[in-house]
């Protein structure tokens, strides 16, 4: 049987292979998969435990995660592909204009 | 009345910031005219309040404005003209413009020219503060001022060494006795609760006579400071460094009279205390013997002349010790007139030579300098007391004071005094005026002051010739101030027998000193130069090596062991404070370098942080026990 424990592992999982990603990806695109990664685990996080004290705010929570992450994502792409037209490299250590 | 106050008081100022405004320029002849115009303002103002007093016009008594008023404390900015007053304004503003009108010709080729007559008029202004105040505190402030502008003045080559070092110590030699003054001022406002002269006189006699007395001792060591007395003595003669006319400036009219001003104006206080009178006497009667010695064998013209000025201080300080206030106040006012002509001339002598002070370099100049050894020589009879001329008048008064209270050890050694100042002063014209021409050995080629310079010094070799006839009618004009001094009836028959035993050992003086110099030049054999008596005079006592091992060594020994505790404690300290703080910035600029993996490993590792410590708040309960268990 698959109990919430089961939903819980695979949610910290894979929050933590999305964070792994963030820390050692340079490449901006594989940035983006990495956050979704994050974005989805959490996703899952929400909707299992919402099922289990039967309460939809969870499932509420996951819905409006995943508009956001949309919109996010295509604002986020559309600033990658400027910076791609302008520099040439989508390479995060190129992105260091803001050096002190 | 009281606008001729305000002139005779603040031209000298405005005089002193306009030529400041160019101070910084070269030289431009009009800042010297301007100033030398108003001061002349000052003196003629003052001559017109003289006429005014002498009529039997009213005191001219003004305050200006509120000053200092805090609690119980209301000190005015008040001036005061009495009958003391102008004397002093008549004979500072007089002086002070005959020595403006010099200075043009003397320091014609100087490039300090504006910023020297800036000063010059600044430290007028503060010695009009110092005589024409209704307060302590307002003399006090005239007496920093004159203190600050003799600093300035006396160093005014200040790239030379020795003129900066005598200015220091002029300027730290009255701070020492700036302090007693101060304490002196202190205790009388703690007791009366006023420091204006009408207020304080009036009440004085109701304190306790052993606070009259501390009050008398500390104010007269502020006035021993500025006038020089033993043991603050030594800057005087150092602060010839400076430019001739401020010698003539500060030595005759200015500044070293403030003590005995001081005293001239505090006599109801002293009056109260004879013994502590009687120690000002006998110090002064020391100082006059003391410096006269001194001046016996320096063969610096300067120098000799400032010591003479330190023994004829001595000279007031015993008049007024003795309670012959008036008489002080006299001799004041007719020294100024001859020393000033005297230091006048030894800076035309100082031009000629070109700077050369040393008197046995000189020799026979009155052949090319008429008009100047003629005004010397004026200035010098005057300085030994011989009739007509008015050293004679003021200093017979003084010895016949200390006569009269059969001070005799006083009177002997003022009398000895007065035949060793007759001796000084002509062993100083001898010795540049006469005789062979030595010059002639060192290559100079000396030459008469220009004719301006020797007309301005006219009035005062006038003044120093009739001053003494005015004898009566000046005590007449003071005694209205100034205590009445009596004569007993003994001394009235002495007075006679006085004058001749004066006069005798005066002429004595000028005798030996012509004799000595006719038949051999200098006076001083060789032999008695290796004398102990000669030795101890020549190297003045030895109290400047004195002050050097007592207190100049051990001062800088122990400024130097502060100096390293300073550099190892204080300094480690702020040092290691602001080390720390730079190698924090040091090693954590890594943080900012702006690359974003570098940002998110961060962002990461500082969620990690904050996620455990929020779990071990949350459990921090289970976590105690558990490490308790531990323990155990």
């Amino acid at each position: 049987m698959i109990g919430l424990e089961h939903y819980m592992i695979l949610t910290t999982v894979l929050f933590m292979i999305g964070l792994y990603g963030v820390v050692v990806r340079k490449n901006l695109l594989m940035l983006f998969f990495a956050t979704e990664i994050m974005l989805n685990a959490v996703n899952i996080g929400l909707t299992a435990i919402s099922n289990h004290y039967g309460d939809l705010t969870g499932q509420m929570f996951a819905f409006f995660i995943i508009a956001i992450a949309a919109s996010e994502v295509a604002i986020g792409l559309g600033l990658l592909i400027i910076w791609f037209k302008r520099h040439g490299t989508i390479d995060l250590d190129s992105l260091q204009s803001m050096k002190g | 009345m009281e606008t001729l106050l305000y002139v005779a008081l603040f031209s000298p100022l405005v005089g002193s910031l306009f030529a400041g405004i160019f101070g910084a320029s070269p030289k431009k002849l009009f800042t010297g005219l301007v100033t030398s115009g108003l001061i002349f303002a000052s003196l003629v103002s003052s001559v017109l309040l003289f006429i005014h007093l002498y009529n039997g016009g009213e005191v001219v008594h003004v305050e200006m404005m509120d000053w200092i008023s805090a609690g119980n404390l209301s000190v005015p900015f008040g001036f005061v003209v009495d009958n003391v007053s102008i004397v002093m304004m008549l004979v500072v503003s007089l002086v002070s413009t005959i020595v403006h009108i010099y200075s043009m010709g003397y320091m014609e080729h100087d490039k300090g020219f504006n910023r020297f007559f800036s000063y010059l008029s600044a430290f007028v202004f503060s010695m009009m503060i110092l005589v024409m105040s209704d307060n302590f505190l307002g003399l006090f402030i005239g007496w920093e001022g004159v203190g600050l502008c003799s600093w300035l003045l006396i160093g005014f080559w200040f790239h030379k060494e020795s003129a900066t070092w005598a200015a220091n110590e002029a300027f730290i030699m009255n701070r020492i006795a700036d302090l007693g003054m101060l304490i002196g001022i202190f205790m009388i406002y703690w007791n009366l609760g006023s420091l204006q002269y009408d207020v304080v006189f009036a009440n004085i006699g109701d304190l306790d006579i052993t606070i009259v007395t501390w009050i008398g001792i500390f104010l007269f060591i502020g006035a021993m400071g500025k006038s020089a007395q033993f043991p603050l003595h030594t800057w005087l003669a150092d602060a010839m460094e400076g430019p001739t006319p401020v010698s003539a400036l500060i030595h005759a009219a200015t500044m070293v009279t403030a003590g005995v001003y001081l005293v001239i104006r505090s006599n109801e206080l002293f009056a109260l205390i004879p013994d502590v009178g009687y120690f000002i006497a006998s110090l002064g009667a020391f100082v006059a013997m003391f410096a006269a010695t001194m001046a016996l064998v320096n063969k610096d013209i300067k120098r000799v002349i400032a010591y003479s000025t330190l023994s004829q201080l001595g000279y007031m300080f015993v008049a007024a010790g003795l309670g012959a206030y008036w008489i002080a106040l006299f001799h004041l006012v007719t020294h100024a007139f001859f020393k000033a002509l005297l230091f006048l001339g030894a800076g035309n002598v100082m031009h000629a030579m070109d700077d050369e002070l040393n008197i046995m370099k000189m020799g026979g100049m009155r052949k090319v300098m008429l008009g100047t050894s003629i005004l010397m020589l004026i200035a010098s009879v005057a300085l030994a007391g011989i009739y007509p001329f008015a050293g004679f008048f003021s200093k017979d008064k003084i010895l016949e004071v200390a006569f009269n209270g059969h001070n005799y050890i006083l009177w002997g050694t003022l009398w000895i005094t007065a035949g060793l100042t007759a001796f000084y002063s002509f062993r100083i014209v001898m010795l540049v005026f006469f005789g062979s021409e030595r010059y002639k050995d060192f290559g100079f080629h000396p030459h008469e002051a220009k004719n301006y310079v020797l007309w301005a010094m006219t009035p005062l070799a006038i003044l120093a010739i009739i001053a003494g006839f005015f004898e009566h009618q000046f005590f007449e004009f003071v005694h209205k101030v100034l205590p009445y001094y009596e004569f007993t009836e003994e001394t009235h028959h002495m007075v006679g027998t006085l004058i001749l035993v004066t006069t005798g050992i005066a002429l004595t003086g000028i005798i030996i000193a012509v004799l000595t110099n006719i038949f051999k030049e200098g006076g001083i054999s060789e032999k008695c130069k290796d004398n102990f008596i000669y030795k101890l005079f020549d190297n003045q006592w030895y109290i400047p090596k004195i002050y050097d091992e007592v207190f100049t060594k051990p001062y800088k020994e122990l400024s130097e062991i502060f100096w390293k505790l300073d550099m190892k404690v204080v300094d480690a300290t702020v040092d290691g404070v602001a080390n720390a703080i730079y190698s924090t910035g040091e090693n954590t600029r890594g943080m900012q370098s702006g690359n974003l993996s570098y940002m998110l490993r961060w962002m990461v590792a500082g969620l990690t942080i904050f996620l455990f410590s929020a779990v071990a708040y949350s459990y921090s309960d289970v976590l105690l026990t558990l490490l308790q268990g531990v323990a155990k």
